[in-house]
């Protein structure tokens, strides 16, 4: 009985397809021309919220930012 | 003899009562997926309690498959963000499957494809139209309806050449550079879709 069917490479360095289908999306955005591109990007805004905690209550109230694209 | 009761009981209960889906009053109306023995034996256990449901009682009858091959294809395309094509009928589809371009027509054999970045191109006719898709699956169902989702679908002309030259150039570069698996898969995936983009581009 074979071990295993071949894995692609992303799956072979431990990424799930998820991630290699956002990357994917992410670089074929980053490649369109002017109007589209800024349309998918203001479409693919992610709204984040990230606060430190210390001694069970948050430092700051929080810090308020925002990701256009997947650190790649 | 008694084992057997139940089982002859349900089946009499069974074929009186409507073959409604929704009509569900009785649980011994379970479709034949239902494990005998185990309805038997929780009857023993707790009688006044229907036995629990499986997935399987809860799915609707797949939709029939004609029994000639339809002339048209029908066809639903869908982003995250949008319905591209929703039923549309055509003749034929070439999707951009990890194992090669692949023609679909009416009629096709029942198959799930994974995409890869690549050209999509829909023909009614005469009329063509390509998308080029960054990655997702495409289900083709025996009743000659195919439905194919990606995260990203943009018509070729919206693709700007010398960004994609740009980037070529910069993930093959860091490709060479690259150290880690992690980063090695980044950056190929890098040169895979740009390669891509370049060859629906030119091609």
């Amino acid at each position: 009985m074979a071990s295993s069917a071949a894995v692609p490479f992303w799956r072979a360095a431990g990424m799930t397809y998820i991630t290699y289908s956002n990357i994917c999306a992410n670089l074929v955005r980053k490649c369109l021309k002017e109007p589209f591109k800024a349309e998918s990007m203001n479409r693919e805004k992610v709204h984040f919220s990230l606060s430190k905690w210390a001694d069970g209550k948050p430092q700051k109230p929080g810090f308020f930012f925002f990701f256009t694209l997947l650190p790649v | 003899m008694l084992r057997q009761a139940s089982r002859l009981l349900s089946r009499s209960v069974t074929a009186a009562s409507s073959k409604s889906v929704t009509a569900r009053a009785f649980s011994t109306e379970l479709p034949s997926t239902v494990d005998s023995t185990f309805v038997e034996s929780w009857k023993k256990v707790a009688p006044n309690m229907d036995p629990p449901q499986t997935p399987s009682s809860f799915m609707k009858p797949r939709p029939s498959t004609a029994s000639s091959i339809p002339t048209k294809l029908t066809v639903n395309f869908v982003l995250p963000y949008a319905s591209e094509l929703s039923g549309k009928e055509v003749d034929m589809v070439i999707i951009p499957a990890t194992t090669g371009q692949m023609g679909v027509l009416p009629g096709h054999v029942p198959t799930i494809a994974e995409l890869k970045p690549g050209i999509m191109s829909v023909h009614e006719g005469t009329d063509i139209k390509k998308y080029f898709v960054s990655s997702g699956f495409a289900f083709l169902h025996a009743n000659s309806v195919a439905d194919i989702i990606a995260v990203e679908a943009v018509p070729l002309e919206n693709i700007d050449a010398s960004q994609v030259q740009k980037g070529l150039a910069d993930f093959t570069q860091k490709l060479a550079s690259a150290s880690t698996d992690l980063e090695k898969a980044e950056a190929q995936i890098g040169v895979e879709v740009h390669s891509a983009m370049n060859a629906a581009l030119s091609g």
